[in-house]
């Protein structure tokens, strides 16, 4: 595990140029429906996309979870499963144990405007009911901006924060529809800002999406997006 | 035709009935608009430096800080009966019945640009014989080409129209065009390649046995022919009703259009007898919607328990709590469970879909009820035999909430109490123009509307009465609501309640175009 500190500049090395996650290697039409929605991260960081979305992300392999109401959800997500769990900066296949089995981090990039968790549990032979999925990503500011908001959507509930605090949270089952849930306005410094969120699926589909608007409701761009490298 | 003494001898009759009804003084309701509202006949609502004014016949002088409470102005150096008063650049033209104008730089006694100079007498009869009482001047500046015209006329003979100059106020030449007939207080407006001519039908000076309303029609041009909803020429008594009785007020009269801009129009008119001010002729003033080409009266806001719901995204305002489901949280009914099986609080039979209502075979695992099919006893889809459920206790249900500031979010509506919300005229809270300023509340609870510090809404524990815990709600052309906090619709820049997302308001600059600021308020 490392620090926001440490945060390095390089390359993904270990990631760089794969082209599928390693446990999607397994066969089946989920492994085929990863390789169309998600991928390894080739570059060491990318941007947001033509609307804003942020498309990388490191995500934790699904954790058993019950219960998508407000009160249920919160419960989920302040219970510590494994340490320093509203803290971490994971790296690529950082492993973490829950209940007494291994799960790990796996950085992925969306080509789409969301990311899709269904296939992303499926590719790990995981289902995506009652389920809670972390996912990580940085936000690198090139200078302050101020007055922007955290705009997501989620499959189903979901909560989020933005360097430590919470934000947003979307409740009960529910669509991913894009802006869903707004926060307040928020100010990203100047330099990585850590974007977390838990999203807590209930049963079938399970995806999220997230961006930034600006002062004026407009996509957010003019950052660059990276997972914390993976440890060599 | 008849002579016209006949007309004038009405008139003078109305005009003693009308001053007459304003000797009685009357205790204020809270509607419509507060204070010495008693006025008949009222010119136009101007704004001039802050203020509204409005002149009524006889000279009855109003005059408004807001909009909402009014008292006794100063009369003007001329009076008579139904004048009317427009502003052109920096002139405030008033005419008067039979054609006497009048003009002033300002409205406010107070300002050194006031004072009302002599105009001359600028239209009436054409010829002895004419078949016109020149009478209840109305003045509309072209917003096409900057002409200003006056029309005039009254319930017998016709209704005309002359072009003035919009420099001097004064005729421009001797011709007119008839454009109705038997209409009074008549005035014209423009919108969307219209123009449209307001006309009132019916008897004035009769108290709530008046029958006067307010109709219109339309043209491409300004001189007419003026055609209603159904073909009929208003020179043929043709006029879609714009605005009539209603409620405890009879006899609307007197359209006199007021644009605040940013997609808000309203009126000022007259009602013959506010039934809560015994019978008085009151000043009113209600917000103009637009339906189908066709201007017809809107509603101002009026208190009860609402649901808010959000054009934009269809989820209604509530405070960020966990809902409760209205009689209680309940499982899905077991797989084929058809109409049988669990109540409110049952544990159903496992996740499954039931059989359709009235199926008359359920599937595996499906109770006795479901299997025989047709009956309501219970189940997925048949509710409880429990009898109707209530509505939700608001006083039950928030006992979970936090006690002290709750954040405001949207979400489906589901009838529950976090979602319903009381909006309640502020007593000495000032107003607006027609409305009073409100508080918006949770039904049930004290749990109040605001704007937090860092501009945001919040939902306060209490109502303690601040600004930022007043909202001004007005209707849009498109019978929405605009909703505005009062600390914030004065400002440069028009703040207003805003959907930004599905599931999150807060406080935006207004824009008129975009459906992020408009709202309903639907009956929970």
């Amino acid at each position: 595990m490392i620090t926001l500190d440490n945060i390095r500049t390089s390359a993904l090395v270990i990631l760089a140029g794969s082209a599928i996650l390693p446990a999607a290697a397994a066969s089946g039409d989920a492994s085929r429906n990863l390789w169309l929605h998600l991928m390894r991260p080739a570059t060491a960081e990318t941007t947001p996309n033509p609307n804003g979305f942020i498309p990388r992300w490191i995500i934790l392999e699904p954790i058993p979870a019950n219960g998508d109401t407000q009160n249920a959800v919160q419960q989920t997500v302040k219970t510590e499963h494994f340490p320093n769990e509203l803290t971490v900066i994971p790296r690529d296949g950082d492993k973490v144990t829950v209940n007494g089995g291994e799960l790990t981090w796996h950085a992925v990039d969306t080509n789409e405007y969301n990311v899709n968790l269904y296939y992303f549990a499926s590719a790990f032979g995981k289902s995506a009911s009652n389920a809670l999925f972390w996912a990580v990503t940085i936000v690198n500011c090139p200078q302050e901006m101020s007055g922007v908001r955290l705009a997501i959507g989620s499959n189903s509930a979901s909560v989020w924060w933005v360097n430590g605090r919470e934000v947003i949270g979307i409740y009960g089952d529910r669509q991913t529809v894009i802006d869903d849930g707004v926060s307040k306005r928020v100010t990203l410094k100047k330099g990585p800002n850590v974007i977390r969120g838990a999203i807590v699926n209930r049963s079938g589909a399970a995806d999220f999406c997230a961006r930034f608007l600006d002062k004026e409701d407009r996509p957010l761009k003019g950052f660059t997006v990276r997972v914390a490298d993976a440890e060599k | 035709m008849k002579p016209i003494r006949h007309t004038q001898s009405l008139l003078s009759v109305r005009s003693i009935m009308v001053l007459a009804a304003f000797v009685a003084i009357w205790a204020s309701p809270a509607f419509a608009l507060d204070g010495q509202v008693r006025i008949h006949d009222p010119s136009t609502i101007m704004l001039c430096d802050g203020k509204w004014y409005t002149y009524g016949t006889g000279g009855t002088p109003l005059v408004s800080d807001d909009g909402w409470t009014w008292r006794t102005g100063t009369r003007a150096s001329r009076s008579g009966a139904a004048p009317d008063v427009i502003r052109v650049g920096d002139r405030y033209y008033q005419y008067i019945s039979h054609g006497a104008m009048i003009w002033s730089k300002s409205l406010d006694p107070n300002s050194p640009d006031y004072g009302w100079q002599d105009g001359g007498n600028v239209f009436g009869s054409e010829g002895p014989d004419d078949f016109i009482n020149p009478i209840d001047p109305g003045a509309f500046l072209d917003p096409t080409d900057g002409k200003l015209w006056v029309t005039y006329g009254s319930y017998v003979g016709y209704t005309r129209v002359v072009e003035l100059d919009p420099k001097t106020g004064k005729r421009v030449d001797s011709k007119f065009t008839n454009v109705a007939v038997n209409c009074e207080a008549t005035t014209m407006i423009y919108h969307d390649g219209w123009y449209y001519l307001l006309a009132t039908h019916g008897s004035c000076c009769r108290g709530a046995d008046s029958g006067y309303n307010i109709r219109v029609g339309r043209s491409k041009k300004v001189t007419g022919p003026f055609i209603d909803n159904m073909g009929i020429d208003m020179m043929e008594g043709g006029g879609k009703l714009v605005c009539g009785s209603g409620g405890r007020l009879i006899g609307a009269g007197h359209f006199g259009l007021i644009d605040l801009g940013n997609g808000v129009q309203k009126f000022s008119l007259h009602w013959e007898a506010d039934l809560d001010r015994g019978g008085a002729s009151v000043l009113d003033v209600l917000p103009v919607l637009w339906k189908d080409g066709w201007p017809i009266a809107g509603d101002n806001f009026k208190e009860g328990a609402y649901e808010i719901e959000s054009v934009r995204t269809g989820t209604a305002l509530e405070l960020a709590v966990e809902g409760v489901p209205v009689g209680g949280p309940r499982s899905r009914g077991g797989r084929g469970a058809g109409l049988g099986g669990a109540a409110p609080n049952e544990r159903g039979g496992g996740e499954g879909r039931g059989g359709a209502p009235g199926a008359a075979s359920g599937g595996q695992g499906g109770g006795e009820s479901g299997r025989r099919g047709g009956g309501f006893g219970g189940g997925m889809f048949g509710g409880t035999s429990r009898g109707p459920i209530p509505p939700q206790d608001v006083a039950q249900v928030s006992t979970n909430w936090p006690i002290g500031n709750i954040d405001i979010r949207m979400s489906n509506y589901m009838c529950q109490a976090q979602q319903k919300w009381t909006v309640t005229p502020v007593a000495n809270g000032g107003g607006y123009l027609g409305s009073p300023y409100f508080k918006i509340t949770i039904a049930g609870t004290d749990r109040t509307l605001a704007v937090g510090e860092d501009g945001e809404l919040v939902a306060l524990p209490a109502f303690t009465g601040g600004d930022e815990q007043l909202w001004r709600i007005d209707q849009l052309t498109d019978g929405t609501w605009r909703v505005t906090p009062k600390f914030a619709s004065a400002a440069k820049e028009l703040l207003a309640l805003s959907a930004i997302g599905s599931s999150f308001a807060t406080l935006a600059k207004f824009d008129p175009a975009s459906d992020k600021q408009r709202w309903l308020f639907k009956t929970p």
